[in-house]
């Protein structure tokens, strides 16, 4: 995974609050393989009809280049499935901005390249004011800004999670370097709570 | 003196390996639980040509597209590859899996906790967000993303950032028919869905202790519906009672070294928490969900809400929530017509849960259809030893092998567009239980009562004189 420093595209709005990752991929669509895809899910029952043709008139189906979506509170709350966000990024989205988001989602989103990037309830009901026709936005990932017709906000993120995505730090990678003191912890572990470690018989 | 801590504090230093600059912590995973949704970070285990670190510390099990119906024979090529592959996962890295016809199969959140693999003070994580549930036995237990399944595998550690503490104290005695389930759901209806944010939270005061283990299961089962990744229960007695003698459980030397450690996992009196809540039992009613978030619940007893009398932002969110479930506002939820009942998913479908359900049915016929999945091939054997099968099969329902089945809607098993269901799982959600689906969140005892009447019904009426064992 790359890391990035700024970010320039198309913001759109999506003034609906409690999406879950349930909304943003649906179930029956998670038996896909990563290499499959997962852009063409995101949503779907909210941007499709019974029979599967797109509501024109939705936010996502009317602007197909967006790549930072703002919403309401409580974004990508619920299940822990990290294929909420590959449908984000498959679909082309860098970034989130909401008032609060899912503890898990925002882990796997900064997993993933993905921003979520949290900004007041006040500041996020203006720029869904502004943002209902897709208009253009910055990123600062840096900084901690957003920028949009002259216009700066800023944004809270975790440093750690900020980090992260500005490197492109994988953790897999990272913890290589950790290896030695994982194995005398574990060593430790092992003398001082036998118990820890699930009975041979069973 | 050392500056007292909650049991929180002492699970995270217990697992803490070493910390970064930036804040990020790497912590020791006791035992690592997969099931099928697992094949992503299998995937990038095999792209990155790693080896599991430690199978002997990892379980694999079949739940989330296990049928519930007609397992033998999968119609579904799809549902057929999603086992297959967890099995050849398990397989491959040498991880022990309770596959589709072993007799531990079951929902990961039920049958790890039965066979001894959850124990107090261990840290487990699992590719679910309702891994919260195993904090019930003082554990720190969480929910995670691929990415960090992959990690785990790899390395069997996690890096984390440290939430803040959360202590929620319920005290008091719950009235008969009200349960777990009713504590879990008015603790997010009282705080909002997302009081429990970045935090880890403990449950504690004596309505939490006089729960049994398994309602306790029920409780941190919740914690994340309430946006806690972790929840946990201080361990005592019947803690231990619960879980000597399980398959994986420690024994002998072992048992005791455990025990005598195990005693000191609960808070220091003085500890401090970040956040601190309270409930009462008095205030807790047999509670439903009338909307698609789960803080959207009330007693059995109330009216919907009136968004006429509302600020404009939760005007908006109620009325959408009611358009979606076809409710009117202000009218009474109870006798609300229902099409279905599900009574099953980790938050409720151990043998008490069970027990309940046949203790309000027994000798009344279902009203409607309804779909019962045990939490495991255990509290399916059990509940056809005690004879509550036979009471579900008379009543009507339908008495179906274990899995997640409809509460995630991922086996097949859906609820039809636009149909009601009075189910006892985790998340109203739109969607979550079929498409246009409209779920009401409820204890196994009203989904009972509700099976009966054929619309959501106050329990309490039906278990006068039925005490549940």
């Amino acid at each position: 995974m790359s890391g990035w420093s700024r970010h320039a595209g198309l913001a759109i709005a999506l003034p609906i609050e409690n999406i879950d990752t349930d909304q943003i991929i649906p179930a029956r669509f998670m038996t896909a393989s990563r290499d499959e895809g997962y852009g063409q899910y995101l949503l779907y029952d909210m941007r499709h009809d019974k029979a599967g043709y797109p509501y024109e008139e939705h936010p996502l189906n009317a602007c197909k280049d967006a790549s930072v979506l703002i919403t309401r509170r409580n974004f990508g709350s619920g299940s822990s499935r990290e294929a909420a966000v590959y449908a984000l990024v498959d679909a082309g989205f860098k970034a989130v901005l909401a008032p609060s988001f899912g503890d898990i989602f925002s882990n796997n989103a900064v997993n993933n390249g993905l921003l979520p990037a949290q900004l007041a309830d006040g500041t996020i009901e203006i720029l869904l004011s502004q943002f209902l026709k897709p208009s253009p936005m910055e990123i600062d990932l840096e900084q901690g800004t957003i920028k949009t017709n002259n216009l700066e906000y800023d944004f809270q993120i975790d440093p750690v999670r900020q980090l992260k995505l500005i490197k492109g730090w994988s953790d897999i990678d990272l913890t290589q370097s950790e290896i030695g003191r994982i194995r005398a912890f574990s060593a430790e572990r092992r003398e001082k709570a036998p118990w820890a470690w699930p009975c041979k018989t069973a | 003196m050392n500056a007292p801590l909650t049991l929180f504090d002492k699970l995270w230093n217990m697992h803490r390996i070493s910390s970064r600059a930036d804040g990020a912590s790497l912590l020791w995973v006791d035992r690592h639980l997969v099931h099928e949704g697992s094949h992503h970070a299998f995937r990038k285990l095999t792209d990155k040509s790693l080896p599991v670190a430690h199978p002997e510390l990892t379980f694999a099990v079949v739940d989330h597209y296990a049928p519930t119906r007609y397992r033998h024979a999968i119609s579904d090529p799809k549902i057929h590859r999603m086992i297959s592959t967890l099995e050849n996962n398990a397989a491959d890295h040498k991880i022990e899996i309770f596959g589709l016809n072993d007799p531990r199969q079951g929902i990961v959140h039920v049958t790890a906790p039965e066979q001894g693999l959850v124990l107090p003070g261990l840290l487990v994580t699992c590719g679910d967000s309702h891994t919260s549930t195993n904090g019930a036995f003082g554990a720190l237990a969480f929910g995670i993303g691929a990415t960090e399944v992959a990690h785990v595998l790899a390395t069997q550690t996690i890096w984390q950032i440290k939430p803040k503490t959360m202590r929620v104290t319920v005290s008091g005695n719950l009235d008969a028919g009200i349960s777990a389930k009713d504590i879990a759901l008015n603790w997010i209806a009282r705080f909002g869905a997302e009081c429990g944010n970045g935090h880890a939270v403990e449950f504690a005061g004596n309505t939490v202790e006089a729960l049994s283990i398994e309602g306790r299961m029920t409780l941190c089962n919740m914690s994340i519906e309430g946006g806690a990744r972790m929840g946990m229960i201080a361990p005592d007695c019947k803690t231990f009672e619960y879980l000597q003698g399980r398959p994986y459980a420690p024994r002998e030397v072992s048992w005791k070294t455990a025990l005598h450690q195990w005693q000191t996992l609960q808070s220091d009196p003085n500890a401090t928490f970040d956040t601190e809540l309270v409930l009462f039992a008095s205030d807790i009613a047999p509670t439903v969900t009338w909307g698609t978030s789960p803080e959207q619940a009330l007693p059995i007893t109330s009216n919907l809400p009136d968004p006429e009398t509302m600020d404009p932002p939760k005007a908006r969110e109620t009325q959408a929530s009611l358009d979606y479930m076809g409710l009117t506002a202000g009218d009474k939820i109870a006798g609300t017509p229902v099409d279905q009942v599900f009574i099953g998913s980790c938050t409720n479908a151990r043998i008490e849960d069970l027990r309940t359900s046949a203790a309000v049915l027994k000798g009344h016929k279902a009203k409607i259809p309804g779909l019962i999945s045990p939490g495991s091939v255990s509290v399916r054997q059990q509940a056809e030893e005690e004879g509550l099968a036979e009471i579900f099969i008379e009543a009507g329902l339908s008495w179906e092998e274990p899995g997640c089945s409809m509460c995630v809607a991922m086996n097949g098993d859906t609820v039809p567009p636009g149909a009601r269901c009075a189910s006892t799982t985790n998340r109203n959600f739109r969607g979550r239980q079929g498409r246009g689906a409209r779920t009401h969140l409820m204890s196994p005892a009203m989904a009972a009562a509700t099976a009966i009447t054929g619309e959501l019904t106050d329990p309490r009426p039906f278990l006068e004189g039925r005490p549940i064992e």
